[in-house]
């Protein structure tokens, strides 16, 4: 039997830090990975349900000094109707589009998305890709303190984060990237809608001419945390995407990813799945 | 036990005030507490969209929505949509159709494609699938379900 003692729905944030710095609290905000998490025994209620999705702060796309914020509380939907998101960050915006079902989409949270910490977590991939901050704050001492993390750093582990128990995730951070870059998100489940990554590739790059720059590649479900592919970039980065060029990205793929075999799909299926899907979009990015 | 919360919404054009276990699915208010029970348990997981009720406009899963979330908010379920207009059509065209069999889906359908119209009022037979993609149906092979909703618009 859970034993929620203590609901509360704050409309600021200074409330909800203040809460959270009292100890003991379930956060939620759409629901849809904390309701289910609870009827299968994998989360147990603290002893205040925390609902933070009535704090206005936390809502809304804006753009200022070439950084885009996404409050944390922004939904699937709002970031697929978003054209900001449409425009200039399209590995985003397909993440979002192959991300469950309109019912989900319509309640579930950026910040959730990001807080669930999933390998597989749909989102994930595309803001490694767009080198995005986590904003966080908390109000451990009295007073509202806000700091900022690379989403890289932020994610540890499946389900686990960098979040400390007395902050909340604000907003995500994406600066915009250089003129010309674009990027591209590639998810593979055993059908389109409501499934949960096999493997997904982030994919991103200016092209100057044929020669790429920029280059950005991270992966989902294959490690414990989604992963930037720093030798994956380094084998890209200021080359044409020639056979040559595509076949060293490939080696260094497999030797920066660490697959499990789960329910989902076997370790040596995700290897030649990463392998031949990777090779899919550098192909496509060297036809143009 | 799990404390409980007074919550003050509408429900189908009606204030509801209500007091809910904190830890207790906008599902099992619905169908325990306030009676409603066209809104469907299925899966629990958000997996089938039998539970699909509309909150400030949207299509929720009942199943994934805490009922404490409900206060101060405007949720539909079926048996609000059917004394509507866009309900009524949608079940004639449901009707006329065959679209369905067993029926167990079919709340959760009509309410999802009454979003879906809402939304995209020239909705080809693509977007129709794309935009019930959230619900199962085991019986109809989709097609006259598709077909239902395209003639429901």
């Amino acid at each position: 039997m859970s034993g929620i003692e203590r609901y509360a729905a704050p409309r600021t944030l200074e409330e909800a830090a203040e809460l959270l710095s009292a100890g003991g609290a379930t956060v939620f905000a759409g629901g849809t990975d904390v309701m289910p998490q609870a009827n299968a025994g994998r989360l147990r209620f603290q002893k205040t349900l925390l609902n933070i999705g009535r704090i206005a702060e936390l809502r809304g796309i804006g753009e200022s000094n070439g950084v885009v914020r996404i409050g944390a509380l922004t939904t699937i939907t709002e970031l697929l109707e978003s054209p900001l998101v449409r425009g200039r960050f399209r590995a985003l915006w397909q993440s979002c589009d192959h991300f469950a079902s309109d019912q989900i989409r319509n309640a579930a949270t950026l910040g959730g998305n990001l807080c669930n910490a999933s390998p597989a977590g749909d989102t994930l991939v595309p803001l490694l890709v767009l080198d995005a901050q986590v904003v966080l704050a908390g109000k451990p001492n009295g007073t509202l303190a806000t700091r900022r993390l690379p989403l890289a750093g932020f994610l540890t582990g499946p389900g686990r984060t960098l979040r400390a128990a007395h902050e909340l995730l604000t907003a995500v951070e994406i600066a915009l990237p250089p003129a010309g870059f674009d990027s591209e998100y590639f998810k593979f489940g055993t059908r389109p809608a409501l499934d949960i990554a096999a493997i997904s590739i982030g994919l991103g790059a200016v092209r100057e001419g044929r020669v790429l720059r920029d280059v950005r590649v991270a992966f989902g479900a294959v490690a414990p945390t989604p992963v930037r592919a720093p030798r994956v970039e380094a084998a890209l980065e200021g080359r044409i995407a020639d056979d040559a060029a595509i076949e060293a990205a490939l080696e260094a793929a497999a030797d920066e990813i660490h697959p499990i075999s789960d329910i989902r799909a076997s370790d040596w299926y995700r290897r030649e799945m990463v392998r031949n899907m990777l090779q899919r979009m550098l192909c496509d990015v060297r036809e143009g | 036990m799990s404390a409980k919360v007074e919550i003050d919404f509408t429900l189908n054009g009606v204030r509801e005030q209500r007091a809910v276990a904190a830890d207790m699915s906008a599902l099992a208010m619905l169908r325990d507490v306030v009676g409603l029970t066209g809104t469907k348990y299925g899966c629990g997981e958000g997996e089938c969209g039998a539970c699909t009720i509309r909150v400030d406009g949207v299509t929720l899963n009942a199943c994934l929505m805490f009922a404490v979330d409900c206060d101060g908010r405007e949720v539909t379920t079926i048996e609000g949509l059917a004394a509507t207009p866009p309900g009524e059509k949608l079940r004639a065209s449901f009707v006329e159709h065959g679209a369905v069999q067993c029926g167990f889906c079919t709340p959760g359908l009509v309410m999802q494609a009454s979003h879906l119209i809402e939304k995209n009022p020239g909705a080809g037979e693509e977007e129709i699938r794309r935009g019930i993609e959230g619900n199962l149906c085991r019986c109809t092979g989709y097609r006259k379900i598709i077909e239902a909703i395209a003639g429901a618009k």
